[in-house]
């Protein structure tokens, strides 16, 4: 009885050990040998940016000139007022505005460049004084009867960062400074809207990450027709001619990019790369067939057939081969001559003065009619020069709208001082800075947290140590971009945020975190089943006898007690 | 591996993809109305929002914007512009001279076994630097997507071709332009590349996405870097081979997909000139079909004080005349081409097609029409050649129809052809899937003149050579190698290199034979089809063959474009490079189901050892009663019966 006894332990014994060991050893093992490499990510820093609470900080001099203020107020006057605006755009993202303004006098110079006979001269000579930094603004408040500006405008906003502003009616000489400056902040405010950022742009650059819920017509075509942001673009202009047998064109890109996309794209450097290159189409023709009115005697194409017009150009255009950033298409059509003049008509059937038309993130194109040059009886082929100023100025406005900068119709009584020859004012380009900033940041933060979403879901994914390293990389410049948003730096949050982008898409798009993405656990298992199975069963077995064994024995004991 | 094979095929056929789509796309919208569009421009705005489709038909009617200028033209530069006087978009007077230029030239040889070769040149030469560092750069006649590949990978001499079928060169002769079956690129680089792999490989990728076709398996085990077989063909005296770079994908299949993008790059793409004759299901439905670009710098004139780039797009195809002829010997280029010619590139300066008569000196042989009073005489590939020739560019060739279509009619089918000097064969010999020995037979058939050729032959890492059993015997005797340039392989890393310059004697077989063993693979390694077997590139063998006439040696002068391939710098030879054909081996290939089979087989064994192992050491062992006997049992259950205790 005692020897059965001691074998019936020394079985459950071993029965026991083995379990210990398997569970122990060999499932740590089995484990370890079969898990696949995941490098540590910064789940919380992208929780965080998950939650993106934006602060745009923008410096704002309110500078008084002479004739504004009394003396007394003057010396209460150098002073700073911030101001605060807040915004809650969906539940994951906020908006705060702060504006920084500061109040001081002309100095002498500025009163002097202030006496300039028109504002165009006394926004260059102020903008000599003092070189405002990018992202900041100067308003100088005139007074009421200053002739700097015609009588039925209040606000003349120059090419570089400056405003002048010229004081209301009613504030006259005697109120407090209080009543002075409550009466000026909104119309500064305004001032601000338009020069450096207004709300709508900040959610419509918003929208990669905040589902807009759907405005007008008018605000989705605004906001579809600019590029999305990229760190570079490519410029193709392309000629098309379908007839080389009738017209022998010869156009100066090489100049005309010189005198009028360059001064642009210099300009705009600090936003992106550019890079132009040209090339001329043969044979290449338009989709659809123009039709001839004859009240016009001349071929038209109508605003609905447009959307056919690029599909069998945009085969031959070719992309670059050199680069992956967007390309924008810029197309200069000359119409066969059995097939000219050809007009463009708009949705009213009136005929498009700029014989032009763009389309939204893709480029545009500009019908350029030649059968004016050559008469009837001219032999084939006709040597043609095109006039590049009619052809670059179409191309140049289309460009603009397609880079995103804006041109929207500014409040009433606002004169805008017309463009430089650089195409582009200082604060149309800090404009276009913060909403880019923005956009970046918001394009990021959405690659990042999505990215992070799918490697916490999909368990087989492979992390590797270079993921790692540029999600790290793309949370610290995102942080920075959102640190210099905040304390107003645009020039460098614009590059951060850049850094950040490149960083987030190329760890999103790595070849590596496809490797074993779809393998399935069912055929994991399938293979494992013929070695478990016959191990697990004898060890379950066994283990439940052992408990069965201990159950009975203790109701026995119980019974022994009873 | 294989996972990278696969995203990147799968990036390649996207590509491919889409190219179709668009092309198959535009086709539609002309005939049906505007959805079509919406669905091209989508993957452009793919970030548009579901909710949005709801207003798509009225975004779509403000998505083409008439584009409004006032505003925006920029008034001083417009000015600026307007102060000097500008040319007016006028009829000009005088032409500036454009810096570039375009031929483009065919030539026809009808060949003695009955088959007609047809030779498509097209060449654009332009006067520029993509050197230079300046961003900005202009296309005309120049393709834009090589010249950036050329900037952007500081590309000095670039060579790509696509073939599908063999040369015969014992019944056709020698080609105007070699290329083995398959891809084949070599790239020279300019000496300022510092990561010649990297660019290499980043390269091939960019071709592969250029010309559809899958070159982008072209990556470190099967590059190689020759030593002397393949110089430069333009201007530069570098002749570092780090720079150089050399590929063939025998396995590479060559088709439509191929032949579209390359007509892209013609200035007159296929619309009009000779290009029009290029329709792919009569092109691929020939015994030989090449297609080729060569990218390379090259003089302007005799001192060469500038120099320009020159695009070469070769087109080269052998007929069959027996398959579809149905026994008449006639050929017209309606035929051959299911096309006429109707006019010359509008764009080209010069338009020719070249028939090829030598051996046809009276007509007696074959019959031309319509005729030409036009004879043109050129010295090419080491023979003095007549042909005929069709000047596109003047109205008459056209004559009264306004279409050229030329006619070819065999009178007698008798003549023989000169037997080219140099030829090359391949084999594998050998049994069993472990050893086996690679032989290349070179002939030289030139009656007293033995000449050197270079041999090159790149084997990949999986064949392991053995190169102590390399022989080289010509009439039965050892034939010593001058030079030996071998590169052994590394697994997985690179393949083997041999490069030799032998002596052919004159009339002789020459044979290299060497031996190697079959390597295993991993199983992700195999290609889908591992059955099938792996191919071997051709050797290839260069040579300057001595010429029965004088080569012309200025490279300047005007001359027929087939003519003008290989500098000739010698008047008694020239070059030819002769492809052998490509191996097709067979490796001990495994039964892919195996590595299952395995996986259970082994996991049974254990458990059954551990099964077994386990029930000895858990089991309880009792010393057992004896069993009572039957007998006892019976009695006991009667005993059991009466109420009496058992035995």
């Amino acid at each position: 009885m005692a020897t059965t006894e001691v074998e019936r332990r020394r079985g459950q014994l071993a029965a026991l050990s083995i379990a210990a060991v398997v569970i122990l050893i060999g499932v740590p093992l089995w484990w370890r040998t079969t898990e696949t490499y995941r490098a540590w990510l910064p789940v919380s820093q992208i929780q965080e940016l998950a939650n993106l609470q934006l602060q745009l900080s923008a410096d704002v001099e309110v500078v008084f000139a002479r004739g504004t203020v009394t003396p007394e107020q003057q010396k209460k006057v150098p002073l700073t007022l911030t101001q605060d605006d807040e915004h809650v755009v969906d539940e994951d993202t906020a908006l705060r505005y702060r504006y920084e303004t500061r109040y001081r006098t002309a100095t002498i110079m500025e009163e002097d460049a202030l006496n300039q006979p028109t504002a165009a001269e006394a926004d260059l000579s102020l903008h000599t004084l003092s070189e405002s930094p990018c992202g900041s603004l100067v308003v100088y408040v005139i007074p009421e009867s200053s002739s700097l500006l015609p009588e039925d405008v209040d606000v003349y906003v120059g090419q570089r960062r400056t405003a002048l502003l010229r004081i209301g009616a009613q504030t006259r000489v005697g109120r407090t400074l209080e009543q002075l400056l409550s009466h000026l902040e909104p119309r500064v405010k305004q001032v601000l809207q338009v020069m450096s950022f207004s709300h709508t742009d900040i959610t419509a650059a918003l929208s990669d990450r905040v589902r807009l819920s759907p405005g007008n017509k008018e605000s989705i075509a605004d906001s579809m027709r600019a590029f999305k942001s990229s760190p570079g673009y490519e410029i193709t202009f392309s000629l098309l001619n379908p007839d080389p047998k009738s017209h022998r064109l010869h156009w100066d890109i090489e100049g005309a990019v010189q005198t009028y996309i360059q001064p642009l794209l210099r300009k705009l450097a600090p936003l992106a790369n550019f890079s132009i290159d040209s090339q001329t189409l043969y044979y290449a023709m338009l989709g659809v067939n123009p039709r001839f009115d004859s009240s016009r005697s001349a071929y038209t194409l109508n605003s609905d057939s447009l959307a056919h017009v690029i599909n069998p150009v945009e085969a031959r255009l070719g992309s670059n081969a050199a680069s992956s950033n967007p390309v924008l298409n810029f197309l200069l059509y000359v119409p066969d001559a059995h097939h000219s003049p050809l007009h463009i008509n708009d949705h009213k059937k009136q005929e498009v003065p700029s014989n032009a038309f763009h389309s939204p993130r893709w480029g545009g194109i500009m019908v350029y009619n030649v059968n004016d040059f050559y008469g009837p009886e001219a032999a084939f082929p006709v040597d043609i020069n095109i006039d590049m100023a009619k052809v670059m100025g179409v191309f140049l406005a289309q460009l603009r709208l397609l880079l995103g900068v804006q041109s929207s119709a500014p409040p009433p009584r606002f004169l805008v001082a017309p463009c430089s020859s650089a195409g582009i004012a200082d604060w149309e380009l800090d404009r276009l800075m913060w909403s880019r900033s923005v956009e970046n940041i918001a394009t990021a933060t959405t690659t990042i947290t999505s990215l992070a979403q799918l490697l916490d879901q999909i368990g087989n994914i492979v992390i590797n140590d270079n993921i790692a390293q540029q999600v790290s990389s793309a949370v610290t410049s995102l942080q920075l971009a959102v640190a210099e948003l905040e304390s107003g730096n645009l020039r460098f949050a614009l590059q951060y945020s850049k850094e950040a982008i490149l960083a987030s898409e190329r760890a999103f798009f790595d070849p590596s975190l496809l490797h074993l993405l779809y393998f399935p656990d069912d055929q994991k298992f399938a293979i494992y089943i013929p070695l478990f199975l016959p191990m697990c069963v004898p060890i379950l077995l066994s283990l439940l006898k052992i408990v069965s064994d201990a159950r009975q024995r203790r109701r026995e004991k119980h019974a022994k007690a009873d | 591996m294989a996972a990278h094979r696969c995203s990147r095929s799968a990036l390649l056929l996207i590509l491919c993809g889409l190219t179709l789509f668009t092309a198959a796309d535009s086709q539609e919208t002309t005939v049906n109305g505007g959805h079509h569009a919406s669905a091209v421009k989508n993957p452009q705005t793919s970030t548009e929002t579901a909710d949005q489709t709801t207003e798509q038909p009225a975004v779509e009617e403000r998505r083409w914007e008439a584009t409004e200028v006032e505003e925006a033209t920029p008034d001083d530069a417009a000015a600026d512009k307007q102060d000097s006087p500008v040319p007016e978009t006028v009829v000009l007077t005088s032409v500036p001279q454009p810096k570039d230029d375009f031929q483009e030239e065919l030539v026809i040889r009808p060949l003695h076994s009955g088959d007609i070769y047809a030779s498509f040149q097209f060449r654009t030469v332009w006067e520029t630097d993509f050197t230079r560092g300046n961003k900005v750069s202009h296309y005309r006649l120049f393709p834009k997507s090589l010249g950036q590949v050329i900037s952007k990978f500081s590309v000095r001499e670039l060579h790509i071709s696509f073939t599908q079928g063999y040369w015969r060169t014992m019944q056709w002769g020698q080609p105007f332009q070699p290329a083995p079956p398959g891809a084949e690129l070599w790239v020279w680089f300019q000496d300022s590349v510092t990561d010649v792999d990297s660019t290499w490989k980043e390269l091939t990728n960019v071709l592969s996405g250029i010309f559809c076709a899958s070159l982008n398996f072209i990556d470190s085990t099967n590059t190689v870097q020759p030593s002397a077989s393949f110089k430069p063909l333009g201007i530069g005296n570098v002749t570092d081979h780090r720079f150089l770079r050399y590929a063939t994908l025998p396995r590479e299949i060559v088709c439509t997909e191929n032949l579209t993008p390359w007509k892209k790059l013609l200035p007159c793409g296929s619309k009009a000139g000779l290009a029009v004759l290029l329709k792919s299901e009569k092109l691929f439905h020939s015994s030989f079909h090449s297609q080729a670009v060569h990218i390379r710098p090259m003089c302007q004139d005799w001192e060469c004080k500038t120099t320009s780039w020159e695009l070469r797009q070769t087109l080269n195809v052998v007929f069959d005349l027996h398959t579809s002829a149905q026994g008449k010997r006639e050929w017209s280029l309606f035929k051959m081409f299911s096309r006429t010619l109707t006019e010359a590139c509008p764009l080209a300066s010069s338009s020719k097609i070249y028939i090829d008569i030598t051996d046809n000196p009276e007509g007696e042989q074959f019959e031309v029409s319509p005729a030409t009073p036009l004879l043109s005489q050129a010295s090419v590939l080491g023979d003095r050649r007549t042909f005929s020739v069709y000047d596109l560019t003047q109205q008459i060739t056209f004559g009264t129809v306004r279409s050229l279509n030329l006619l070819i009619r065999w009178k007698s089918s008798e003549g023989d052809m000169l037997r080219p000097l140099l030829h090359g064969e391949r084999y594998v010999a050998g049994y069993g899937l472990q050893t086996g020995e690679i032989h290349t037979l070179m002939y030289n058939y030139h009656p007293y003149r033995s000449f050197p050729v270079l041999l090159l032959d790149s084997v990949p890492w999986y064949l392991r050579l053995y190169i102590h059993t390399l022989t080289v015997t010509s009439k039965g005797k050892d034939n010593k190698p001058s030079y030996i340039h071998y590169q052994p392989s590394k697994d997985r890393v690179r393949p083997h290199l041999l490069e030799m310059l032998v002596q052919l004697p004159p009339n002789s077989v020459t044979e290299v034979t060497v031996q190697f063993e079959r390597a295993l693979l991993k199983w992700t390694e195999y290609t889908p089809d591992p059955n099938h077997g792996f191919y071997v590139g051709s050797s290839v063998i260069s040579s300057l063959v001595p010429s029965i006439v004088a080569m012309d040696t200025n490279s300047t002068r005007e001359r027929p474009l087939f003519s003008s391939f290989f500098p000739c710098k010698e008047e008694s030879s020239y070059f030819v490079r002769v492809y052998t054909e490509p191996l097709l081996v067979n490796l001990p290939t495994p039964d892919f189901s195996m590595p299952y089979n395995v996986i259970c087989l082994t996991c049974t064994v254990v458990a059954v050892g551990y099964g077994s192992l386990y029930n000895l050491l858990t089991r309880s062992f009792q010393i057992e009663e004896p069993n009572p006997g039957l007998a006892k049992r019976i009695a006991n259950v009667i005993r059991k019966m009466r109420g009496v205790p058992p035995l």
